[in-house]
């Protein structure tokens, strides 16, 4: 176990250094530092520069040294806490992702506190009757949510429930602070994508269990029906999805890209297509880095909590 | 939908050409002239352009009647596969329907089954005033396309590795197996967003794109297929007879990883669509002024958010919902029939 | 074997435990209504063991789970009637159900790993029956389940009931299944197939233990089996079964001595008994195979491979079942049998002259295999642990001769094929085929003439063909990549030529695998194996996976083959009675080790090595005229990891003396030429020991007990 987790930690730090060193050679490139120049100085500004000016400006930027200089540079200076400067907001990008991360985290928090009792409910009641009324329905429902992408599911629910009764606001920008009701859409375009694939992986697993042969011994002593699906069905059943849900935080990071620029929600997938776009490489490899540790955390989470759950591993 | 109007073949005629060899052929006469259309854009003469695809038309409709009649215990694959090739019929049929040409600014901000300037709009048209209904059709030509490109080249990289890493094993298995981790812990999405960032947004970058997003869950499941086959005592019978491990895997492997990957491939090509819509809405994916999808969205999100226009965002929307649904249908149908034999 | 005692009080105004009436039930599928149980009668009185016996397919265990009324969502009894204890279970509600299960009614499966939940402890699973079928507080519960877990005789019981399933070995789980059927002290125990899954010396054990819950708690038990063996040493009265019906129906002593059903009577002739012997008294196999329910004929259902069919009798309606006169309740389902005559002999199969064994073909010499395996450990490589799987293991092997390996799982059988293979090095010693050292001589250096030398016959039917390519196109492929022939016709000619020889259609040659029977997958295998003219065919338990019937006929097959073609069979066997009939010599192996080798009359008579004692007297024998000493090993088969310093057997064998078996490893003692032991016990112990296997003329089996 201790080795698994050594290897995946080792492994982390393997894909950060190399994904790190991958980034800052791509956004070395002359199409990139002049797509940031464009930005800054406007069209105007960098037509009048001359060859000379936009040097220095390249040097007042600090990207003028080789790449490698600068991966190294950078990789001390994360190791001290400080991940660099963003050229587009003009701030340090600790805080700024911080912040959207943040952001993010909410909008997750509530993603999974809806998604979660959902879909391993109705998972589970689909599993525990295959082939009844509400399995059938259930799994042909969820393949139905699960097929909208996103972004279709976003443009439904803005259409009906904003544009057209009015209920909610279509942006979550929260230009004037907080505003719950902007949370609203994103959360629930998120939970009705999400949902389904959760529910049909419990609904598969809950099922497969309760046609084991150790039911059918559960049945044959004489137990309640209750006391079956509980004591017996449930536990085993619920191995699969508990590794299944903890890899969505990982998916999540991914798809909140979209419904984040779609909603225009200030959180950390906006962030960053916005400084890829820009080429913007600091706030890209930062928020590479928080993705990646993400990911591996959440795969030993998973990792660890499907061990723990499964007496077959840990008493190997 | 068009599809349903062609007469089914004489039995006698089907049953012949139900052979794995022939419906080879026919998915070939149906796809390689969609992708040398949609890849030639520009490249190719209008008029051979539109010659081209005169074959695929009578192919698309054979597949769909052999898939119909081969599936019809499961009513499920069967409604999947009749979305799919209604999107497919449309593509390769599109230039010989009679349809507005989809580029063409006519009339602004006309509703659906409105009329102005004395054209009488199905769908109306969007806010440059292109013909709506033309438009979404021509739209699924080029994610059809690049996204079943994208998914196969993907599937023909994660069998190599996967067999490789479940037969071979050791050092093998550890290095392909580290690769595919190190891919697999980027999320999807930073890893599209800096590939394509960084070669540029085009149907090409897609497929490269796609294919180091999707290749190592594919490697992944190839590889636990090769491991529990390789267990099995034909291919211990094959070593003992001093096969080459190439034979092994091609022969005695390969063959028989096949029905899971089917439906896996099913369901990937509705993940490579929504990823490539995705990216279009994002600006990252296929370019302007062609129609698209996920470009109809991103350009109508700009101007439409307001009840009277969201049918401009809605009709893609409920578009590529069809396409993605039809590949998840199917992949659900298919693995239902393979469960119960 | 005490429980068949009481057996007697039958009738005399008892209630029946159970009983079946007519029962039929049937499977829905897609395909439409599949009879699975036609016509089933059973009367089941209190302490009475009645045995069930068939292959695979008949309905044997769909009785026991319609018995329990669980029979799935599309399994469904179409009629009769289930009475326990005179009332009628079709007609209990969920409620009164759930009240008979796990208390009156038990029931014992045949893969015990599967049956318990891998995620609770044995202690709760266990506790849960009295907790909920007598309101049992949890203390009580599980005083009850130890003092349970220590009748059916598992070592320290807390710790047991404080593991999860698999940390115990299979035998135990099947013990602590059993504990957990007994546990409320039910009227009726059902058994379906309990020790399939378990090594023969393990399995004695359970029966052992079996009988004595039958003696002790006055269980009355249904025995479902495909072993006659089993039943005889288990049960009073017994039901054959054939394709979904009853064919035959009596006391054990009444069907074993004088069947009255033609299918009875074929079984009991395919399968090799003591006297069955290859050359002069070889087994006689069913023709044909099992219909599969929508081909059955009207009728009798065994009419299509029955020798004694009269068109006009046996094809015409449904047949009952009729009382055989003189017989205690003897019943069969044949119109002919009293036209039959039943004492005239099955008329033997054609004898064949003994093939004198040729040259040495193959010499294994001090052939050792150890692997080596990682320890788990915390971040770095751990310390290496050495699996001895082959030790010091040495024979030789004669042209036309068959030399059986014999032994339990773990002893190192599979090792040792893949070494001879090819598959891996041997880590040291000799593997000699002619001239030629094989033994560290990997299959992709031998030379094709090499590999086609030395073949190979897989266990499992379903796994040695590639379901992906046509039956001539695997057998073709071996053809070519041996370089028999290589023009396509010639190879095509070929193929048709080894489909003739192992006894198949010629049109099989286009078929997939899916469209074949085991036993034809299995002629498939061995036409595959002798494309080469193989001088060596190790065949890895070749029939071991084939239903009763079949087996004879494959085994025939081989054996016809490879006196043919005077090859040299390695049979590699956990049946001793299979291995009795067909082999020449005997290896046994035990834990990686050959314990004993000789001729199969020197190991079938004293003097034995303890293991190969216990392992005689394990193999139940289907014939009531078989005297058996009784000697049930104590323990389970240790692993093959942590083997035992000194004699591999000392953890078991009865003989063990203590600081020398248990410390240094045994002596390899030359009783006569050929025969050698593994032992410390002297020459004269060893010569003193009594036969395991005595052919008398008693009607009934009473065998000493013999505690070990």
């Amino acid at each position: 176990m201790f080795k698994l987790i050594g290897r995946r930690l080792i492994q982390m730090l393997l894909i950060i250094l190399v994904a790190a060193l991958i980034l800052f050679v791509i956004f070395d490139t002359d199409d990139f530092k002049k797509r940031i120049a464009l930005a800054e100085l406007g069209n105007f500004g960098v037509s009048t520069m001359t060859e000379e000016s936009y040097q220095d400006w390249l040097a007042e930027k600090g990207l003028d040294i080789p790449f490698y200089q600068r991966f190294l540079k950078w990789g001390g200076d994360v190791l001290t806490g400080d991940l660099g400067h963003s050229f587009e907001k003009d701030t340090a990008v600790g805080p700024l992702v911080l912040d959207r991360l943040k952001n993010t985290g909410l909008l997750a928090l509530f993603v999974f506190a809806l998604m979660i009792p959902i879909s391993l409910t109705l998972g589970v009641l689909g599993g525990m009757r295959e082939g009844s009324g509400l399995d059938r329905s259930l799994t042909f429902f969820s393949v139905f949510t699960t097929s909208i992408p996103e972004i279709a599911t976003a443009i439904i629910l803005t259409v009906v429930l904003s544009l057209g009764l009015g209920w909610l606001p279509a942006k979550s920008a929260m230009i004037n602070g907080f505003d719950f009701s902007q949370l609203v859409l994103p959360v629930l375009t998120l939970v009705v994508y999400d949902f389904g694939y959760v529910a049909r992986m419990t609904r598969a697993s809950m099922a497969e269990v309760m046609t084991s042969q150790y039911i059918r011994t559960a049945v044959l002593k004489g137990l309640p029906y209750k006391r079956v699906i509980m004591k017996h069905a449930l536990r085993n059943a619920l191995i699969a999805p508990f590794t299944i849900i903890v890899l969505q935080l990982n998916w999540l990071l991914s798809g909140v890209v979209v419904v984040e620029v779609f909603f225009e929600y200030k959180g950390f997938g906006k962030l960053l297509l916005e400084a890829a776009l820009f080429g913007d490489i600091y706030v890209v490899q930062a928020c590479t880095l928080v993705a990646v540790i993400v990911a591996v955390l959440s795969q030993i989470i998973s990792d660890i909590g499907y061990t723990f759950l499964n007496p077959r591993i840990r008493f190997a | 939908m068009a599809v349903t109007t062609i007469t089914p073949p004489a039995p006698s005629l089907l049953e012949r050409l139900k052979t794995p060899r022939n419906i080879g052929i026919l998915v070939a006469l149906a796809w390689m002239p969609l992708m040398i259309y949609v890849m030639g854009t520009g490249r190719i003469d209008e008029g051979v352009r539109n010659a081209i695809l005169l074959p695929a038309i009578p192919a698309v409709a054979m597949l769909y009647v052999i898939a119909v009649t081969a599936w019809k215990e499961s009513w499920i694959a069967v409604l999947g596969v009749s979305l799919v090739s209604f999107w497919f019929f449309m593509a390769v049929a599109a230039p010989f329907l009679p349809l507005a040409d989809p580029n063409a600014p006519v009339a602004p901000f006309a509703t659906p089954f409105s009329e102005k300037k004395d054209i009488f709009f199905w769908l109306g048209t969007d806010f440059k005033g292109r013909d709506m209904l033309s438009r979404v059709i021509w739209g699924c030509q080029r994610v059809l396309v690049w996204g079943v490109t994208a998914t196969f080249v993907a599937y023909i990289i994660g069998t190599i590795f996967g067999l490789m890493a479940g037969y071979l094993s050791g050092w093998w298995d550890e290095f392909i197996s580290f690769f595919g981790n190190v891919l697999l812990s980027f999320p999807v999405m930073v890893l599209f967003i800096v590939i394509l960032n960084y070669l540029g947004p085009s149907g090409f970058n897609i497929v490269i794109a796609v294919t180091f997003a999707s290749a190592p869950a594919i490697m992944r499941i190839v590889r636990g297929l090769a491991l529990d086959i390789k267990t099995r005592d034909y291919v211990f019978a094959a070593q003992t007879r001093g096969e080459s491990a190439l034979w092994i895997m091609v022969i005695e492997l390969l063959p028989n990883v096949r029905g899971p990957i089917i439906v896996d491939a099913c369901l990937r090509l509705g993940y490579t669509t929504v990823a490539i819509t995705t990216l279009t809405f994002l600006g990252l994916g296929l370019q302007p002024p062609d129609p698209d999808w996920g470009l109809m969205i991103r350009e109508a999100a700009k101007v439409a958010m307001l009840w009277k226009f969201s049918y401009m965002l809605l009709i893609p929307a409920l578009a590529v919902s069809s396409l993605i649904l039809g590949f998840n249908l199917m992949a659900d149908g298919l693995r239902e029939m393979s469960l119960r034999d | 074997m005490a429980g068949k005692t009481n057996g007697a009080a039958n009738g005399g105004g008892q209630t029946p435990v159970l009983e079946c009436r007519k029962l039929c039930i049937s499977y829905f599928t897609r395909a439409g209504e599949i009879p699975a149980v036609v016509d089933f009668n059973m009367t089941l009185m209190p302490g009475e063991a009645q045995g069930i016996v068939g292959e695979s397919g008949c309905g044997k265990s769909t009785v026991a789970l319609a018995i329990m009324q669980y029979l799935g969502s599309n399994g469904k009894i179409v009629s009769g009637e289930i009475f326990f204890e005179g009332r009628d279970m079709r007609t209990m509600s969920e409620e009164e159900l759930r009240d008979l299960r796990g208390s009156q009614i038990a029931m014992v499966y045949q893969e015990p790993m599967a049956s318990l939940n891998p995620a609770m402890r044995i202690g709760d699973q266990l506790s849960e029956v009295p907790i909920f079928h007598e309101g049992a507080s949890p203390e009580e519960a599980m005083e009850r389940a130890r003092k349970m877990i220590a009748s059916v005789r598992l070592p320290e019981p807390n710790r047991i009931l404080n593991s999860y399933p698999h940390q115990i070995s299979g035998g135990q789980q099947q013990r602590v299944v059993i504990a957990m059927a007994l546990l409320s002290n039910p009227k009726l125990l059902l058994l379906d197939e309990p020790t399939t899954a378990l090594d023969v010396t393990v399995e004695a054990g359970i029966v052992d233990l079996i009988n004595e819950i039958a003696a002790e708690f006055g269980t009355s038990m249904i025995y479902i089996s495909h072993n006659l063996g089993l039943i005889l040493e288990t049960c009073h009265r017994i039901t054959v079964m054939y394709s979904g019906e009853a064919v035959e129906v009596g006391t054990v002593n009444d069907v074993f001595d004088a069947m009255r059903h033609p299918y009875t009577r074929g079984l009991f002739a395919s399968i090799p008994l003591p006297g069955a012997d290859k050359n002069s008294h070889p087994l006689i196999a069913i023709p044909g195979q099992l219909p599969l329910p929508h081909e059955r004929p009207t009728g009798c259902y065994f009419a299509p491979r029955c020798d004694f069919f009269v068109a006009g009798t046996c094809d015409t309606g449904l047949l009952p079942m009729r009382e055989v006169p003189g017989d205690d309740q003897h019943f069969t389902r044949c119109v002919r049998f009293d036209e039959l005559d039943w004492q005239e002999s099955l008329g033997k199969g054609i004898s064949q002259d003994v093939t004198p064994p040729g040259d040495v073909v193959l010499r294994v010499d001090d052939m050792t295999k150890h692997y080596e395996i990682e320890e788990g450990a915390l971040f770095f490589a751990g310390e290496k642990k050495t699996v001895k799987a082959n030790e010091k293991i040495s024979f030789v092997a004669h042209e036309a001769e068959t030399v059986a390996i014999v032994g339990e799982s773990g002893c190192g059988k599979s090792t040792f094929a893949k070494v001879l293979m090819g598959l891996e090095d041997a880590t040291s010693g000799e593997v000699l085929l002619g001239n030629l050292e094989l033994g560290d001589l990997p299959v992709d250096k031998r030379n094709p003439e090499t590999i086609s030398k030395l073949q190979m016959i897989f266990q499992n039917p379903f796994d040695t063909l590639n379901p992906s390519h046509s039956i001539g196109g695997q057998i073709g492929r071996v053809i070519r990549k041996f370089g028999v022939e290589s023009d396509d016709e010639k190879v095509e000619d070929r193929v048709m030529e080894l489909l003739d020889i192992v006894k198949l259609p010629r049109d099989f040659a286009k078929r997939r695998p899916r469209q074949l029977s085991g036993g034809q997958k299995q002629r498939v295998g061995i036409a595959r194996a002798f494309a080469g003219n193989p001088a060596v065919v190790i065949a890895d338990e070749p029939v071991s996976a084939l239903d009763v019937s079949v087996q004879a006929a494959v085994t025939e097959l081989l054996m016809d083959i490879q006196r043919e073609n005077r090859t040299t069979l390695l049979f590699i066997s956990h049946d001793l009675s299979v291995v009795r009939y067909l082999a020449d010599r005997i290896i046994v192996m035990y834990l990686g080790q050959i314990m004993e080798q000789g001729t199969t009359d020197e190991i079938f008579a004293p003097p034995y090595h303890p293991y190969t004692e216990a392992l005689l007297s394990a193999v139940p024998i289907a014939d009531t005229h078989v005297k058996k000493r009784h000697i049930v090993l104590t323990g389970e088969i240790p692993s093959a990891s942590n083997p035992p310093k000194g004699c591999p057997f000392s953890t078991r064998c009865a003989y063990m003396i203590e600081g020398t078996c248990d410390v240094t490893p045994p002596p390899v003692r030359d009783i006569s030429a050929g025969h050698q032991i593994a032992c410390h016990l002297s020459v004269e112990t060893l010569d003193a020991m009594e036969p395991v296997i005595q052919l008398g003329a008693a009607a009934a089996p009473e065998p000493d007990v013999e505690t070990v």
